[in-house]
């Protein structure tokens, strides 16, 4: 980055972002000369202070109160807890309801998937949008054959792009369709999208009729038959991309730090206790993991768990250390607990004035500790699907029949639908882990999903034909325990962690994969992912300063799939000249 | 009052109507994405005009919009300074919080102040837009009485829009904010509410109904248990043990007689899914004591206890009539033979 001479900066910052879900503003100076981003700081504008009022309430109640955090995931988020109260509470669900709950968790990622590729990124891709930006991108799309027409009907790449189009497109308005028909797939097995009515620790309340099973499944083939469509058609469109403009793997390339906190339990194996822990998070239909410079690092949820860290630095919080409460010493394994981590946190806020200097966030810096190096990572989620791919093609242990992990990809066999024929798809592990590979990853995943399901709904009637209708355990709140449940949201990494005293609730944190990619820098003065894959990240808009939109940065923060209830903003400057030296160093800010 | 049973003839129906969208109240969008998801009307009925006598309507709402940053609040600085030129409804989503307990920080801010570099605080973006309106919705359980950032114990002062504009409020047209509650909103109960405004103020509907909560009456006037179709199992004394069952679930937790929603009636989407009808205790999402006065959500209500132990002797009793009943009805008569 130094190597270039720096030329004047222009501060150019987007707030809100649109088209993702919560507040996130984008702050950058990007040098027009040099065509980069010289500096990105991401921020989140909203505090509702969740860790402090679950203090003192039933722990039963946690997934219903956690749901709330996330207006598009709640349901993640009220799996997870229910994950940890199944650990803190000593209760195994019956095998049906854990199919369930894979059924409903394989429906949430279909439907928000789909919606946001198709209806909120799909629009920075869409016709209007790169004909304001790159009017000569779009000229060549209008004369480039899209590979796959045959398969998903449009004949150009500039044809897709137009069914692109916010509200007029016919693929925008048959995405929001879909969204429509894979919630309803969700409500049949959780009751209610995206605050589910139906998930209890123990189990579900749904009632497994066949009815219930067959109204998923002639939706789930809908969907299926689609899938078989929209993957060509986005590989269509994203490779155009590298195509038309050379160079674009590098808009939003940050290394390869990705984690997958697993996915879908397997309740054969699945016990929900800590010790145990390692075995059955292996066994997860998603395999959890972390990925460092293309290595899997670990596939162990004991030591995913163990190294979170979270720390402070540019947030509005007191910090807790030295001198915070420790409320877990060792593990149920007799592991050491660190003082930064979730179990021992205390959430204090201090709501302050907003300097880009010191803090500017209510996002706090979640970090994982490679214990190889001593590191505190910024691991990303690859926007969700791209990690869970990534360390699941690796990992090489996911094998149902409809999707299998090879060691170098993954491969999902889509059965034969009313008018395509059985098709079989393979995600490879990519070169880059960039915007576009984020967005290619969540397509793949869609159907990843989908062929999951599908073995979901093979276990679940048979559960059901064999008369095993038990949907639910009962179970005793303890006066002491612990608790922590790993899951991955639609946009990755979700972990909730939860300490009982007294029968109350006395702790808990729950970290969803926004504090890890919206996260500012932390205290060690290393900047969050958004951060590190805006900053240094070429311009290929051919709009000047005045008529900046500054669609590579908005492509590349989207490609997270931002989510903010769990906090980036960007925010306009109307093109204001900034006498600022470019400083390699990030901690100094000179106004 | 005559005069208006079929709209008022006085409106000039106005060409174009902006619905103004603000979700940075303390919320977690649950409401913009439930809207995606509706579709009686869907949103692109609206938007598309796909609905007879209504004004081209111009959505501003983050979940959705083209724009972003500065253009995307370009009609917000507007309406603020009165300079927008068309009329316009504010939807407002999430709780407000207590900014006199943020100090010279902020809870929860919308966009850039460009004079002051700081965060212009949702609070500052109702003070200057809710006089202007046209009609003010709050939707969603958060904005309508405070929800669940609102609960015991919270940092942030949060409250619900008519706490904080005062309950007494009303557009300067009369109208008195418009509460569609619900923890999220039923998809269809906000975008048939929304429908119901645009004919109003096209002079197509006369005032809309409201109960003393703000909500509007067709939409919350029942119970959950007057639309639950497990309500039958409560009348014959037949309470569920465990969830999973498809008997009545008021001994698990459940708040339907006494809570005001239409979801086990109009389902969740789709008519598909809701909450006792399905399996899923009503925890009262919808109601202005939502969360504390119902937790801890899985206990029996204290009321329950009576009114269930009344209905138990009469329940037993009738089951089993109707059993006996049921029994006779079960079997053909008897010419029907060969013999």
């Amino acid at each position: 980055m130094s190597a270039q001479a720096p030329g004047n900066l222009v501060e150019m910052s987007w707030d809100p972002i649109t088209r993702i879900v919560g507040s996130l503003g984008i702050h950058t100076k990007i040098d027009f000369a040099n065509r980069r981003v010289a500096e990105c700081r991401s921020t989140s504008s909203i505090f509702r202070g969740f860790s402090v009022f679950l203090k003192g309430k039933d722990p039963r109640d946690a997934h219903f109160i956690t749901s709330r955090i996330c207006g598009i995931c709640g349901d993640n988020h009220a799996t997870c807890a229910v994950y940890a109260q199944n650990m803190a509470f000593g209760v195994r669900p019956p095998h049906l309801a854990e199919w369930i709950i894979n059924l409903g968790e394989a429906a949430e990622y279909m439907f928000d998937h789909n919606l946001f590729q198709d209806n909120l990124v799909g629009v920075d891709f869409c016709e209007q949008m790169v004909r304001e930006t790159n009017p000569e991108v779009l000229e060549r799309a209008e004369r480039t054959e899209a590979p796959h027409a045959p398969v998903h009907g449009y004949r150009t790449i500039a044809d897709i792009m137009r069914a692109l189009n916010p509200f007029s497109g016919a693929f925008y308005r048959e995405a929001l369709h879909v969204s429509r028909y894979t919630r309803e797939m969700f409500c049949l097995m959780e009751g209610r999208h995206c605050h589910p009515s139906t998930l209890y620790p123990g189990g579900v309340g749904t009632q497994p009729t066949v009815q219930v099973f067959t109204d998923y499944l002639v939706r789930l083939m809908k969907y299926v038959e689609l899938m078989k469509r929209v993957v060509p058609l986005h590989d269509d469109l994203f490779d155009f991309f590298y195509e038309a403009l050379p160079g674009y793997e590098a808009v939003g390339r940050r290394r390869v730090m990705l984690g997958c906190w697993g996915s879908f339990q397997n309740p054969e194996t699945c016990d929900y206790s800590y010790r145990n822990m390692s075995a059955w998070g292996r066994d997860m239909f998603v395999t959890p993991g972390v990925v460092v410079d293309g290595d899997l690092v670990t596939t162990d949820l004991v030591e995913i768990n163990l190294g979170m860290r979270i720390l402070l630095g540019s947030s509005f919080y007191e910090d807790w250390e030295p001198g915070g409460e420790v409320f877990v010493e060792k593990d149920p394994l007799g592991n050491p607990v660190d003082r930064r981590h979730p179990w021992n946190q205390t959430t204090t806020p201090k709501p302050q004035k907003r300097d880009f200097g010191g803090s500017y966030s209510w996002v706090m810096s979640p970090r994982w500790l490679d214990k190889r190096s001593g590191q505190h990572l910024a691991l990303d989620t690859g926007g969700g699907p791209l990690a869970r791919l990534w360390v699941t093609a690796l990992a090489g242990r996911v094998d149902t029949g409809t999707v299998k992990a090879t060691g170098s990809s993954v491969k999902i066999r889509l059965p034969r639908t009313a008018l395509l024929p059985e098709t079989e798809l393979e995600w490879k592990i990519p070169r880059w882990s960039n915007t576009l590979e984020r967005n290619r990853a969540r397509t793949y995943f869609q159907a990843y999903s989908a062929a999951a399901a599908l073995f979901f709904l093979e276990k679940a009637m048979a559960e059901l034909h064999a008369g095993r209708t038990a949907t639910w355990t009962d179970f005793e709140v303890p006066e002491e325990a612990v608790g922590c449940g790993f899951h991955e949201a639609v946009r990755g990494v979700l972990s909730h962690h939860m300490v009982i005293r007294g029968g109350k609730i006395a702790n808990y944190h729950p970290y969803p994969p926004t504090p890890w990619n919206a996260s500012p820098r932390d205290s060690l003065g290393t900047p969050g992912p958004y951060e590190d894959a805006v900053q240094g990240s070429p311009i290929f808009e051919a709009n000047g300063p005045e008529k900046f939109k500054g669609i590579d940065i908005m492509r590349t923060v989207r490609s997270f799939d931002p989510c903010l209830p769990c906090g980036v903003h960007m925010y306009l400057g109307e093109g204001r000249e900034l006498q600022v030296r470019h400083s390699p160093s990030f901690g100094v800010q000179v106004k | 009052m005559a005069e208006v049973e079929n709209g008022d003839p006085r409106v000039t129906p106005p060409r174009e109507i902006d619905v103004l969208w603000i979700t940075a109240g303390l919320s977690c969008d649950g409401d913009s994405v439930a809207v995606t998801g509706a579709t009686q009307p869907s949103i692109e009925d609206i938007v598309m005009g796909a609905i007879p006598g209504l004004p081209k309507v111009n959505l501003h709402n983050p979940v959705l919009a083209y724009a972003t940053g500065g253009d995307f609040l370009r009609p917000f600085h507007q309406a603020a300074r009165g300079e927008l030129g068309r009329p316009y409804v504010l939807v407002v989503e999430g709780s407000l919080p207590n900014e006199r307990l943020s100090g010279a920080g902020y809870w929860a801010a919308l966009g850039t102040d460009q004079q002051t570099g700081e965060p212009i605080t949702t609070c500052a973006w109702v003070d200057k837009l809710a006089p202007g309106a046209l009609a003010v919705i709050a939707v969603g359980t958060c904005a309508t009485y405070g929800g669940i950032p609102a609960m015991e114990g919270n940092p942030t002062g949060a409250m619900g829009l008519r706490d904080y504009l005062g309950h007494g409020w009303k557009t300067p047209a009369g109208l008195p904010i418009v509460n569609v509650p619900g923890c999220p909103v039923q998809p269809d109960n906000f975008t048939e509410t929304l429908l119901y405004l645009l004919y109003q103020a096209s002079g197509l509907a006369p005032m809309i109904p409201l109960d003393e909560a703000g909500r509007p009456t067709w939409l919350f006037g029942q119970t959950v248990h007057e639309g639950c179709d497990r309500g039958g199992y409560y009348e014959q004394g037949d309470f569920a043990a465990e969830h999973g069952s498809k008997k009545c679930l008021v001994k698990l937790g459940c708040w339907g007689p006494v809570v005001n929603c239409n979801v086990p009636k109009r389902g969740w989407m789709g008519g598909v899914g809701g909450c006792p009808n399905v399996g899923g205790i009503c925890i009262g999402c919808t109601m202005p004591g939502f969360p504390d006065k119902f937790m801890p959500f899985m206990e029996e209500p204290p009321g329950a206890k009576m009114s269930t132990a009344a209905i138990l002797m009469y329940g037993r009793m009738v089951r089993s009539l109707r059993n006996f009943t049921r029994d006779s009805l079960d079997r053909e008569p008897a010419w029907r033979t060969r013999t």
